[in-house]
């Protein structure tokens, strides 16, 4: 079992939600969330006077899958969240090392 | 006859006791768009600074300021001074006065008091998010009850520079530029609100807490300036004076709608992003641009007059934050002071009557007089009991060292 962590542009997630779908992804868990990557943020402008906005507004994704699916469910998520332009993102793989169903007490990969 | 005087007087002083009612209610909008644009932990001093200074106005101007202003002065420069208000006209004095006395003096008071309050609200915003309410009331004192009403005589009580042939219609002047002059006084001796500028002098933006609330204010003070302008022409009962009003009426509109345009054309090229505050005090400059003269140029004139006030208004923004370091939070001094000085040159492109010298001789000796005597108080109120709260206070938000509650509990953070 691996843990897919992936930081996608917001504006995205509808597409890659839609991708994850169409590969058999039964769940995921979203969070708003903010960071910076090579960029660096960006500046605005209020009233002739810039600003740093330092960190810019995210969505991570959580999705564990089984070891086989790892590939498709990576592919999905890089195709879907791609726009071409800084700021697309990350994926991260981590292993897992055991997965619980709370309602039934399954484990493993049917827990997933 | 006589029926009609009554009629004619009854609507003067109705249609006068209105335009002071809406007059009024740009206390509102001063207070909503100087809410939006100060720091959310800054909302409620703000609120109660509008409210009291008011009430401070209104109180202040019966006591002694409307005397100062309309009494008997000692010369054409010094006013006389005399307190509390007369009685109000005779019936038979009205009757036998062939028209001359067209409406209630007590309605004259009215419409005189709300415009002393809104000279007042000018200083609110510039000074915001860091001053001591009680020194900035102990101010409103001295500026509503003496300072206003002092060249308010000059001009409107019959003073020198009325003689002069000084044009200022509605108070670019008289209203407007005063109250910035106080206000640039006043951020004189306060400084600059603590991180809006950097350890090598860089601008730093600080921005306001809630637009929908700015935008508000804009067109509530869009609104109550058809009374601040309309009414200045003091009467509506003849077929002229109707038409003049009219005419102030959509001139007004127009200049308000091209400072707009002209505020939003300039802050797209200049910042390549439509700047909604730069906008908002667009239509205010071209409102205080118009306010001068509403009443003789042609309606494509006016906005242009407005549209010119756009343009300045966001240059002198810049020019106040970048190179004078004047931190103006909402840009009262660059809408009402500087703007109010091209409104009141733009009355000579025009108005025959005025001409450029007189023009400037006022915006110089209102100018000298408001500002030299405020920053004198400042000064004062500064040696006494201070103008400025402490770092840690600025820092937590004056809502809660000046007034002990927040304006959104537990809705936001700061």
């Amino acid at each position: 079992m691996k843990l897919i962590v992936a930081i996608i542009k917001p504006f995205k997630l509808d597409d890659v939600r839609e991708a994850l779908h169409d590969v058999d992804v039964h769940g995921m868990t979203v969070t708003e969330s903010k960071g910076f990557g090579r960029q660096k943020g960006h500046t605005e402008i209020y009233r002739g006077a810039e600003y740093a906005i330092e960190f810019l507004p995210k969505i991570r994704l959580e999705i564990a899958v089984s070891d086989e699916k790892v590939e498709t469910v990576v592919e999905a998520i890089g195709t879907a969240a791609r726009t071409g332009k800084i700021g697309d993102g990350k994926i991260f793989v981590m292993p897992v090392e055991e997965a619980i169903r709370i309602r039934t007490e399954e484990t493993g990969d049917v827990a997933l | 006859m006589e029926q009609i005087t009554q009629v004619s007087y009854a609507l003067d002083t109705f249609y006068f006791l209105m335009s002071g009612a809406l007059v009024m209610w740009m206390a509102a909008g001063f207070t909503m768009l100087e809410a939006g644009l100060v720091r959310s932990k800054n909302t409620t001093e703000i609120l109660a600074k509008n409210v009291g200074l008011f009430a401070i106005a209104s109180i202040m101007y019966m006591l002694v300021g409307y005397n100062i202003m309309y009494g008997d002065a000692i010369n054409t420069y010094i006013p006389g001074i005399s307190f509390l208000l007369g009685g109000d006209n005779e019936v038979a004095a009205v009757l036998a006065s062939g028209g001359d006395v067209y409406y209630s003096s007590m309605s004259d008071f009215f419409f005189q008091v709300v415009f002393v309050a809104t000279a007042m609200s000018v200083v609110s915003g510039a000074v915001a998010e860091r001053m001591k309410l009680m020194s900035f009331f102990i101010f409103a004192i001295i500026l509503t009850g003496f300072i206003y009403p002092v060249q308010g005589m000059w001009t409107w009580g019959g003073g020198f520079l009325s003689e002069l042939g000084f044009s200022d219609f509605a108070g670019s002047g008289i209203v407007h530029m005063t109250g910035a002059a106080a206000a640039l006084a006043g951020v004189i001796i306060l400084g600059a609100r603590k991180g809006k500028y950097g350890p090598n002098g860089e601008v730093r933006a600080i921005t306001g807490a809630n637009m929908p609330l700015a935008a508000l204010g804009t067109f509530i003070l869009w609104l109550g300036w058809f009374g601040f302008n309309g009414g200045s022409q003091l009467q509506l009962s003849t077929i002229e004076n109707a038409n003049a009003v009219a005419m102030i009426f959509v001139n007004t509109n127009m200049a308000a709608a091209g400072g707009v345009i002209g505020a939003m054309i300039v802050s797209k090229i200049l910042f390549g992003k439509v700047d909604l505050t730069m906008i908002l005090n667009g239509a205010l400059a071209g409102l205080v641009a118009i306010t001068a003269d509403p009443l003789s140029p042609a309606p494509l004139s006016a906005t242009l007059i407005g549209l010119a006030g756009g343009v300045i208004v966001v240059f002198a923004i810049l020019f106040m934050d970048n190179k004078m370091k004047i931190d103006d939070p909402v840009g009262a001094i660059s809408v009402h002071g500087i703007v109010g000085i091209w409104g009141l040159i733009a009355v000579t492109f025009n108005n025959a009557d005025a001409t450029i010298t007189a023009q400037l001789i006022g915006i110089v000796a209102i100018f000298a007089w408001v500002f030299i005597s405020s920053l004198i108080v400042w000064s004062i109120i500064k040696a006494i009991m201070g103008v400025r709260v402490s770092e840690e206070e600025e820092y937590e938000g004056v809502d809660q060292s000046e007034c002990g509650m927040e304006a959104y509990p537990e809705f936001t953070n700061k």
